[in-house]
């Protein structure tokens, strides 16, 4: 049950699309001058399996009835969102470069009224499990079988309304919902430590998500956020649930696969300086040579 | 149309539930969405009738607003059945960020608005709705003035693409409006033509405001009655008119004189027609629990209070 096993060229391929995502995401904030980094770049894996291999869509029929949605709850990640909507086709590639500009349909958070693809406005946190709650009702009450999944992160979810959405969607028995953390232990500033907010170090954000989760009648997966194999089976996986709504409690790195932003709170959003870039560029095309 | 107060008692909450009901039974995208009050909001009219299309959300207003996003997002029509208290503050940026903001259509019901609630008090009075919500972008704002007029502006809002709130009362109040009313969203309705000032009223201060209009007539003072059941879109165009006319301007609202319908008429007159005003409403204050009578009388909304505001203009 659930098992799908990637074929190694195809775990290439996810690999080699989600490095393109994270250049995309940091040349766009870059050039952008604004943006978050941190949160795009821990998520960047977990959006490219479900656009690029589990989601049931069709980039030239965003609206269609039947498609999968998808919710980006934790909504200031919208630059990893927009670089893995232009990869699949919704819109052209260098429309990045539009982003956080005045008329653009690429806003800092994301604004479904603008763009077509997204399945929900997100931005003030806490927010995109609730509609994920009425996608999942809906598709149920009109005999639909299309499967809603809402991306959120563990700072996102230290606001109560996920708790309330927690609370309803296992009463509904909502198994073609799936939530996703992206538990990367940090959020914006954070909790300090004994050593307090002089340095780097920072309490998490959530603890023990899989308990807190199993406690409001979810079913619990646990993975690690960076690896496609283990990505791809556990969505695969939460899509066969029977009436139990599924999360995927995903360990990741804030600002994962750059390693100068990697685990350090600073980079939450702050705009790459011109030798930032470069150094980012250079790795990331490291990584993509040792393919 | 005839525009008068009869004998015939309704209150608006049986209207909401018993319109509701033919919503659903007319109309399959339309799903009621209730926050465990649907027992006085008179929802419970199809939770009893049509399980099928009632979904218990919970004393979770938060999740309540986002789940009728997701499913409006799907093609769906949900009503929200609340305690306008609630339903306006508890939840007001997820009405920003998910409803008004994606211009979504969902329709939110807020019961038991204004002083009236039952002696309930302060915490259950919502007395700045008219506010908050007329300053959301495409959010239609609506206060009916009788049980006639929540039915027709029910069905308006169920017809209409995009988010609406209702301003919803909870006791029975005289009906006003003849079954043939023709309500339209964004029109005021001239209830009664007049020369020397004009009440400008909403909700169910209309009928307020037509006994005082009665009263002054009998002292020789003729004044014109407009109703404004839509705070949002405004009828600019029939208050500035009114306001022409009489050069005199009374307003009437059982809600805060910031922002409501006073302020709205302040603002459309302050740019387009300098005139007189005096705002009847509640004078920037909560309220306590107390019966109707007495909250009327000590918050000066009763017919007598827009009576005596009127003549200090003349």
């Amino acid at each position: 049950m659930g098992k799908r096993d990637l074929t190694e060229e195809r775990r290439r391929e996810l690999r080699q699309l989600a490095i393109e995502a994270r250049r995309l995401i940091v040349e766009s904030v870059h050039h952008a001058g604004a943006g978050h980094l941190g949160g795009p770049l821990s998520a960047a894996d977990i959006l490219v399996s479900l656009y690029f291999e589990i989601m049931n869509i069709d980039p030239q029929k965003p609206g269609d009835s039947d498609r999968d949605r998808f919710i980006l709850s934790k909504g200031h990640s919208s630059i990893g969102l927009y670089s893995v909507l232009a990869m699949r086709g919704y819109f052209p590639i260098e429309e990045l470069k539009t982003f956080d500009a005045i008329d653009s349909r690429l806003q800092g958070h994301p604004d479904m009224a603008v763009l077509p693809g997204l399945d929900m406005s997100t931005g003030s946190l806490g927010q995109g499990l609730s509609p994920g709650i009425g996608m999942a009702l809906a598709a149920q009450l009109k005999g639909q079988s299309y499967h809603t999944w809402v991306l959120m992160g563990d700072g996102d979810s230290q606001e109560g309304q996920v708790w309330e959405a927690a609370f309803v969607a296992a009463r509904y028995g909502l198994g073609n919902l799936t939530a996703v953390l992206d538990w990367n232990g940090l959020q914006q500033y954070g909790w300090a430590t004994e050593s307090g907010y002089g340095t780097l170090e920072r309490m998490p954000p959530q603890e023990n998500p899989v308990g807190r989760w199993q406690a409001f009648g979810w079913r619990t997966l646990e993975i690690d956020g960076h690896d496609f194999d283990q990505i791809v089976e556990a969505c695969t996986e939460a899509k066969e649930s029977d009436g139990t709504p599924t999360i995927i409690i995903a360990r990741t790195v804030k600002g994962k696969g750059i390693s100068y932003m990697e685990n350090d709170y600073n980079w939450h959003a702050q705009p790459p300086t011109d030798e930032d870039l470069r150094l980012a560029q250079e790795e990331l095309a490291g990584q993509e040579k040792a393919l | 149309m005839k525009v008068q107060i009869t004998d015939r008692l309704v209150a608006q909450r049986d209207a909401f539930g018993e319109t509701l009901l033919e919503l659903v039974a007319e109309d399959e995208r339309v799903y009621v969405l209730d926050g465990d009050l649907a027992n006085s909001t008179k929802a419970d009219m199809v939770a009893l009738e049509r399980p099928d299309r009632f979904l218990q959300m919970g004393i979770a207003e938060q999740n309540m607003v986002g789940v009728a996003a997701g499913m409006a997002s799907c093609g769906l029509v949900p009503w929200l059945s609340s305690f306008a208290c609630f339903l306006v503050n508890r939840d007001l940026d997820q009405l920003r960020v998910v409803v008004a903001q994606p211009n979504l259509s969902v329709k939110l019901a807020g019961a038991y608005s204004g002083l009236l609630t039952g002696k309930t008090g302060k915490t259950h009075q919502e007395v700045a709705d008219l506010a908050v919500m007329r300053s959301m972008p495409n959010m239609v704002v609506i206060a009916p003035a009788d049980g006639v007029e929540t039915r027709l502006a029910m069905r308006a809002a169920n017809a209409y693409d995009g988010p609406v709130y209702m301003r919803l009362t909870r006791d029975p109040h005289p009906v006003i409006f003849p079954e043939d009313y023709d309500f339209e969203i964004g029109k005021g309705v001239a209830v009664r033509e007049g020369t020397d000032v004009a009440l400008i009223s909403t909700g169910e201060q209309t009928v307020r405001c037509m006994e005082a209009a009665t009263t002054l007539a009998a002292e020789g003072v003729s004044a014109l009655v407009l109703h404004v059941p839509t705070l949002k879109p405004l009828d600019e165009a029939a208050i500035v008119a009114a306001a022409e006319k009489t050069g005199r301007v009374v307003t009437a609202e059982d809600h805060t004189i910031i922002g409501g319908l006073g302020g709205a008429v302040a603002e459309v007159l302050g740019e387009r027609c300098p005139t007189r005003i005096k705002r009847v409403g509640i004078a920037d204050c909560f309220g306590e629990s107390a019966a109707n009578d007495d909250l009327l009388e000590k918050y000066g909304l009763t017919s007598d209070h827009v009576a005596a505001a009127a003549r200090s203009l003349l």
